[in-house]
């Protein structure tokens, strides 16, 4: 017995879940039959399929020795997915030219040399000032260059 | 009309000045990318995609695909002067290559890749001018059942190429398929897995799948070895090959041409397979095996060739078929999708300027690599040693505003956190993300095919075996996962991808 530490048992876990899950969303849609498939004969079918996947995958983590799971590392991943989230809840306040460098320092301090000096800062506002004038200016995305905190 | 009628609409469409301007843009942006540390091909060209939205289709698939050979040059790059290859097709070059780099050889290695990709991007754009025609007329007369059954083949041959545990490959396209099902059924305007979401009704973008899983995925997995990066680089001196190099460079070239041709239009890790196929090859045909592993150039020529070669015929199955073989052919797809165009069989007829613009463009995209990156290998040098903890915030700056230019809305933004911390955790499971991406991209079509045929059919199944060409396809695709399934073969398949790591 390897235990419940495994790669194989957590991916299979994961698999069990989301075709499981699947299954059960299905439910709410038209079946149909073979000749007539509904909206929901494909993805039960799929489903059901990666659920058994995933229970194999689950027994085999459980019998057979494998490879543990390494270390998940929490801090950059809070920090960068952070990072896009919070840019994607400011923008419409913040705007492109305040948000976009806060999440990229956000971003950055996930990396171990992190550190605030002079010379990256400025690079920070060349880089931002880049992405307006080729974004916004040149290739017309509507971004908020100013968000509505600022009364853009 | 004859092919050189056709070739003739292709040169007219490739040299127009847009066309050459962007094609250029695609291979300058594609190599400053691609020999970005850690950043690979399919990365590349999901972060610069959005560039392309509003050119039209024949740019947009130009400019593309110079990005994405690009890309692949710059990631050969990178493995040869620091040993950090991109993607896993230019590992087996920086065997080789790095320890050329490390013997004071750095610039003669570059020029090798270089002047190999080159004959093999050459004869591989000529395959296929003459080879996706014949194969797109023998597609025109595909009915569903024989769209079905040739997808089940591309999954399957993508299953069994895969490196790793064949399970999670199975495992992966079945997420992949299920991914794809979410917005509204196009049959029936049925919403399906939309949590009455206004924003999932068209379902998620490939776009947002791939720069979460690829790009934010990746940038997280890199970040763990940040320490471990190497940034002593080696010097770049005597570019040019003597004679007597060349000698030795081009029957490693040849051989590594034909094995990458024949291997990329394969569904699955075309290019990567025929880098190590081509790297065995030399190694078991030279006469001083002991060198290989300690800078010998037959180890670069060759791999390096087999992986252009590949990259190039891996757009006929793409092109012909409308069937991704490899991640990359995945966002070209969604690309001319998003551009009103269907890729299939019908496309060579319909878009004749965009095809052979695009197949001309290709040797000229290539010949633009190979007078370019020899005299700017010191700007890619600067490139390299950007260190990371600069270089990753810009890289989500960059798919930050990508996704969002998609339906300029916030939403997708959160669609891509989410999927990046899937591609991360999947990655820490051992679950290869690439053929979650095939199977996302393949979804609809395969249900539309299947519907359709069991429409046809009236509900019975055997209507797959009872049509010659389905049945073949199918056989052909049980014969492929029962051959992995098979001990012996197993066992070779194992110590193929052992080298790997």
């Amino acid at each position: 017995m390897q235990g419940h530490r495994t790669k194989d048992f957590w991916a299979g876990a994961l698999y069990l879940a989301l075709g499981l899950a699947t299954v059960i969303l299905a439910r709410g849609l038209t079946l149909g039959s073979a000749a007539r498939m509904g909206p929901g004969y494909f993805p039960t079918v799929l489903g059901g399929l990666l659920a058994v996947i995933g229970l194999v995958s689950l027994l085999r983590g459980l019998v057979r020795p494998a490879e543990r799971v390494d270390r998940i590392h929490l801090k950059p991943m809070v920090l960068v997915i952070g990072a896009t989230l919070f840019f994607a809840a400011s923008l419409d306040v913040l705007g492109l030219a305040v948000a976009l460098p806060a999440a990229m320092v956000i971003a950055a301090t996930a990396s171990r040399r992190f550190r605030i000096a002079p010379m990256p800062l400025l690079g920070l506002a060349g880089f931002t000032l880049f992405c307006v004038l080729v974004f916004v200016r040149g290739l017309g995305v509507p971004l908020p260059m100013f968000g509505t905190l600022f009364g853009g | 009309m004859d092919i050189f009628g056709d070739l003739l609409i292709g040169v007219q469409t490739a040299f127009s000045f847009w066309n050459l301007t962007y094609c250029l843009l695609g291979v300058f942006l594609g190599t400053a990318i691609g020999v970005l540390p850690g950043l690979g091909p399919t990365a590349t060209v999901a972060m610069l995609l959005p560039v392309t939205f509003g050119l039209p289709p024949e740019t947009a698939i130009i400019m593309l695909a110079g990005i994405f050979y690009g890309a692949q040059y710059g990631g050969s790059t990178t493995a040869i002067l620091v040993n950090l290859p991109g993607e896993s097709s230019s590992v087996v070059t920086a065997i080789d290559g790095y320890q050329m780099a490390r013997q004071g050889q750095a610039g003669k290695a570059l020029a090798t890749a270089a002047i190999g990709s080159f004959i093999a991007g050459s004869v591989a754009t000529v395959l296929i001018a003459f080879f996706a025609p014949l194969l797109s007329n023998v597609a025109l007369a595909f009915g569903p059942h024989e769209y079905f059954a040739l997808m089940v083949l591309g999954l399957a041959a993508s299953v069994v190429l895969a490196s790793g545990s064949l399970l999670h490959a199975v495992g992966m396209i079945l997420v992949g398929l299920i991914l794809g099902l979410i917005g509204t059924d196009i049959q029936t305007g049925a919403m399906r897995f939309t949590f009455g979401s206004f924003e999932l009704a068209d379902g998620i973008s490939f776009v947002v799948v791939a720069m979460g899983v690829f790009g934010l995925g990746e940038i997280l997995s890199n970040l763990e070895r940040e320490s471990d990066r190497t940034t002593v680089l080696a010097k770049v001196t005597g570019l040019m090959p003597s004679r007597a190099d060349f000698r030795r460079i081009l029957p490693p070239v040849g051989r590594g041409t034909a094995i990458g041709s024949v291997l990329g239009i394969l569904p699955g890790g075309g290019a990567m397979l025929s880098s190590f196929a081509a790297y065995a090859l030399e190694k078991k045909v030279s006469k001083t095996p002991q060198q290989f592993g300690k800078g010998a150039i037959e180890g670069v020529a060759g791999p390096e060739a087999a992986n252009n070669a590949g990259a190039q015929t891996s757009f006929i199955p793409m092109l012909t078929l409308g069937i991704p073989s490899n991640p990359v052919m995945a966002l070209m797809i969604g690309a001319l999708i998003m551009q009103g165009i269907q890729p299939g069989p019908s496309v060579i007829q319909d878009q004749p300027a965009l095809f052979w613009g695009l197949i001309v463009s290709m040797w000229v995209g290539n010949l633009m690599l190979l007078v370019l990156n020899l005299p700017l290998i010191g700007i890619w040098v600067k490139m390299i040693s950007i260190p990371y903890g600069y270089l990753f915030p810009c890289i989500v700056a960059f798919c930050l505003i990508g996704v969002f230019s998609l339906a300029n809305s916030t939403f997708d933004i959160w669609l891509m956190g989410l999927f990046g911390v899937a591609g991360y955790i999947l990655r820490k499971l051992d679950c290869e993300p690439a053929p979650l991406l095939l199977g996302f991209v393949l979804g609809p079509m395969l249900e539309e095919h299947l519907r359709r045929a069991m429409l046809v059919s009236r509900g019975d199944v055997t209507t797959f075996l009872t049509s010659p060409i389905s049945a073949a396809l199918l056989l052909i695709a049980a014969a492929l996962i029962a051959s992995v399934l098979a001990p012996a073969i197993r066992a070779t398949r194992e110590e193929a991808f052992q080298d790997e790591d």
